[in-house]
């Protein structure tokens, strides 16, 4: 079995496992390591237990088929538990249970970015540990068939993989291990649900090979299933049709199911801003309200590689894009979100824009300069002082020659263009795959909107721009944004801007200070052009969120700044952003300080602010927000947040970009 | 007489933990713990109490020269100056750790409202959970203790049962 070819060692016998599963446990408190010790030696394991994390390194490293598990606490003086689990998974490939005394979300999605097989809360109840044998099992039993298949496969299920990768599946071993392990590094990808049972979830595990579902593969894959038509597209024949030299069933299946479920999306949820927010809390990307691609988007994120191409969007419907267009100004750039974000792939971009340019028609419609543009696509576009250059950006993507949607781009100053090839957003590119289906004439209004995610508000617009663009180093783009921005929001009040959520990029790969960054740049602007000179501000409350958070913050701060500031702008916003916005698990003090930052409004703060936001960041490694996590929180408005003492948005700004 | 004397102390034994356990001072936690003593390990549940104790006191102690520097990245966990956020963070959690680990819900609720003060920076948070934790902390101190040795005092009582029966039995 499986089981005895991998461990070696393994001295418990098949028949009697979970018994005799040889457990290492980590942990410096003392109290806590002899109490897991005695609840394990209870539920029949072998325990070893020790306090310091580089011990239990070197244990491992002389012997890995000693251990079946490996239970490690978070905070440790010698080594920061992540890395700890970061270097078992890369090295030894064995399961690692994460422990911690409080169970933060962006502690929990940390752990499971960095490959954790769980993560439990102290106290350990018995219970609990009775069915840690479980990620064993899993473990052995995916692995070995991992291995087995050429090396070219690799998932692109960590969504971190979208930018980076940016290779089609075929990639190298080598380039997959890399990607892995940049994977990992850019992290926050949130592993897909529907992946779990090919592959592991730990993303860092250097042996697993992945496939990574490029913009290319998704085209493929697409094609294929209109070929079928996609009542009778089964995974095989889909496998037949696309040809792919490295791709299995299972990989199609779980992808081909994810593409069910994004389609599914699309369809229900237009029309509706809360959908929209909804969306984008949703892991799915729905966050597209705009009727473009939600679906899209979601599908991107249920993905999990970010990755899809435009192309996949012409697949859809165009109606249920129209429908959703309406409110947000559903524009939304798919597809080359991360992929064209972070990788800038021409190519792709073209290919999505001119996906995006059958779909514009559609998606005229929507009035509302939301403007998805772009969200995702926020590396694409490197970020210039040049207001315009994301417009130039987005000619060059732009294959389809498709002028109208660049002039949206234009609109966008600075904006880094996150949209991947999409023409109409300007979205800073965070690697959200939100698709923006600019309508021409709607970029025009929309200019202001130009932020990725429809945000309704007009004056979110900017913000959503902002948002969109987190990711990545745009930042900078981001402060240079909001200047352009002011004079967009001016533009038109655009209620349904989308809110870019950086949520449906949220394969993005970009760290999550970028995102933050980005977020927070547009929700200055937004908020009032006036006030925000510098997005910078913004975004470093957004570091702090890292996740997922970036979008709900954003849209928090949006409210806020709305309501308090700018009684004039359209408070359209405000409900479709209350609602929509799932609670992010961020910190409500994180939110707080996003928030305050947010306003921008005074300057005094920032600096502090910074400071502050940078210690926190500097806990928090470069996360890619979830659409789920975007959405998923929604805090309520905090109080503080009109707090007036950002010394000034430039230096925050200033402070932010060296940062990133 | 001594036998009565044991069953007195079991009985106050369990009444003393109920209070605790009502109180909230208890939680199942050290149930838990309860359970996992057995014969294999007798004392198991006052071994781990009082580890923790002795964790627990270098987190109160004032930075006075080599008794507060336990790990040597910081000399003072908990004192009144709060001068490090950050540090006390790290202390604060893994003193929550230990706390939930036993069973000590009221320390660790408290622990939990301290954290959120000190990220924070609510220094005025911070100095009142930090004298709320010192005051549970040294509550469930003592009647952890009382309960200890209540069960140390039935331990001889019921081991000073045997040569009576013994020599009773003899007797017969």
């Amino acid at each position: 079995m499986t089981v005895e070819d991998q461990r070696g060692g393994n001295s418990a016998n098949e028949k009697m496992f979970p018994v005799g599963m040889r457990v290492l446990a980590v942990d410096d408190d003392p109290i806590c390591l002899k109490v897991l010790e005695t609840l394990l030696r209870k539920c029949q394991y072998e325990v070893t237990t020790t306090n310091q994390a580089v011990t239990a390194l070197e244990l491992l490293r002389e012997n890995r088929n000693k251990y079946d598990l490996v239970i490690s606490d978070v905070n440790m003086p010698d080594m920061d538990g992540f890395k700890l689990l970061e270097l078992v998974g890369l090295e030894m490939d064995l399961p690692v249970i994460m422990l911690s005394s409080h169970g933060d979300k962006e502690f929990v999605y940390k752990g499971i970015t960095h490959g954790a097989v769980d993560y439990l809360l102290k106290p350990v109840r018995l219970e609990e540990l009775k069915n840690i044998w479980q990620h064993v099992i899993r473990r052995k039993k995916w692995c070995p068939k991992d291995q087995n298949r050429s090396p070219n496969r690799d998932k692109g299920g960590d969504g971190a993989g979208e930018g980076e990768q940016g290779a089609t599946s075929n990639g190298s071993a080598d380039q997959n291990g890399k990607g892995n392990r940049k994977r990992k590094d850019q992290d926050e990808e949130d592993e897909d649900e529907g992946e779990d049972g090919n592959e592991n979830e730990e993303s860092g595990n250097q042996k697993k090979p992945r496939v990574v579902w490029s913009v290319e593969l998704h085209q493929k894959f697409v094609s294929a299933v209109n070929q079928l038509g996609l009542d009778k597209a089964v995974p095989k024949k889909i496998l037949d049709l696309m040809n792919v030299d490295g791709l299995t069933r299972e990989n199609v299946a779980s992808h081909l199911q994810k593409f069910r479920l994004y389609l599914k999306r699309l369809s229900c949820g237009a029309n509706q801003q809360p959908n929209m927010v909804a969306a984008f809390g949703a892991k799915d990307s729905s966050y597209l309200r705009m009727g473009s691609l939600d679906g899209f988007g979601d599908f991107r994120s249920v993905h999990g590689s970010g990755q899809l191409s435009a192309t996949s969007l012409s697949s859809y419907p165009p109606g249920s894009l129209l429908g959703r267009l309406n409110s947000p100004g559903g524009l939304t750039l798919q597809g080359a979100s991360s992929a064209l974000l972070q990788s800038g792939h021409s190519r792709s971009l073209n290919n999505s824009l001119n996906t995006l340019g059958k779909l514009q028609p559609g998606l005229v419609q929507t009035n509302r300069g939301s403007t998805n543009l772009f969200q995702g696509i926020s590396s694409a576009l490197e970020p210039k002082p040049s207001q315009f250059k994301s417009m130039n950006h987005i000619g060059d993507f732009n294959g389809k020659g498709d002028a109208t949607s660049f002039t949206i781009a234009s609109c966008f100053p600075d904006v880094k263009v996150t949209i991947g090839g999409l023409s109409n957003t300007i979205s800073s590119a965070t690697n959200n795959p939100q698709m923006l289906h600019v309508n021409p004439q709607q970029i025009q209004t929309r200019r202001s909107l130009a932020t990725q995610s429809s945000l309704s508000m007009p004056s979110l617009n900017q913000e959503s721009f902002d948002v969109g663009v987190r990711g990545s180093s745009n930042f900078l783009d981001h402060s240079r944004c909001d200047n352009n921005w002011q004079g967009a929001v001016q533009l038109s009040t655009f209620p349904s801007n989308s809110l870019p959520l950086g949520e449906p990029f949220r394969h993005d790969p970009l760290p999550t200070s970028t995102r933050r960054d980005n977020i927070s740049s547009t929700t200055s602007h937004i908020v009032n052009p006036l006030d925000f000179s510098s997005s910078g501000s913004l975004t470093v409350p957004l570091d702090m969120q890292g996740q997922a958070d970036l979008v709900g913050n954003i849209f928090h701060n949006t409210n806020y700044t709305s309501k308090n500031r700018w009684g004039e702008s359209s408070q359209n916003y405000n409900p479709c952003l209350n609602g929509q916005f799932g609670s992010m698990s961020q910190s409500m003090e994180q939110r707080k300080r996003f928030d305050a930052s947010v306003l921008g409004q005074s300057n005094s703060g920032t600096q502090s602010m910074f400071q502050h936001l940078e210690a926190e960041n500097s806990a928090l490694d470069p996360k890619m927000m979830s659409n789920e996590e975007f959405l998923l929180e929604q805090t309520k408005p905090p109080n503080g947040f009109v707090q007036n003492n950002y010394d000034s948005l430039d230096d925050m700004v200033n402070a932010m970009i060296k940062r990133v | 007489m001594l036998g009565w004397g044991v069953d007195r102390l079991r009985a106050d034994m369990s009444r003393l933990l109920a209070i605790l356990f009502h109180q909230g001072v208890l939680d199942e936690q050290f149930l838990q713990l309860q359970q996992l003593q057995d014969e294999s390990s007798p004392n198991f549940v006052s071994e781990v109490v009082n580890i923790y104790f002795h964790e627990s006191e270098k987190l109160f102690t004032k930075s006075q020269g080599p008794t507060c520097k336990t790990d040597g990245y910081c000399d003072c966990r908990l004192d009144r100056e709060f001068s490090d956020y950050k540090k006390m963070g790290i202390h604060l959690n893994q003193f929550m750790g230990s706390s939930s680990s036993i069973g000590a819900n009221r320390v660790r609720n408290v622990c939990v409202a301290f954290r959120a003060a000190s990220e924070q920076n609510n220094r005025a948070g911070c100095l009142r959970a930090l004298e709320l934790l010192e005051h549970e902390y040294c509550y469930l101190k003592n009647k952890l203790h009382e309960l200890f040795q209540m069960e140390q005092q039935r331990v001889l009582a019921a081991g000073a049962r045997y040569p009576l029966q013994q020599q009773q039995q003899q007797q017969h």
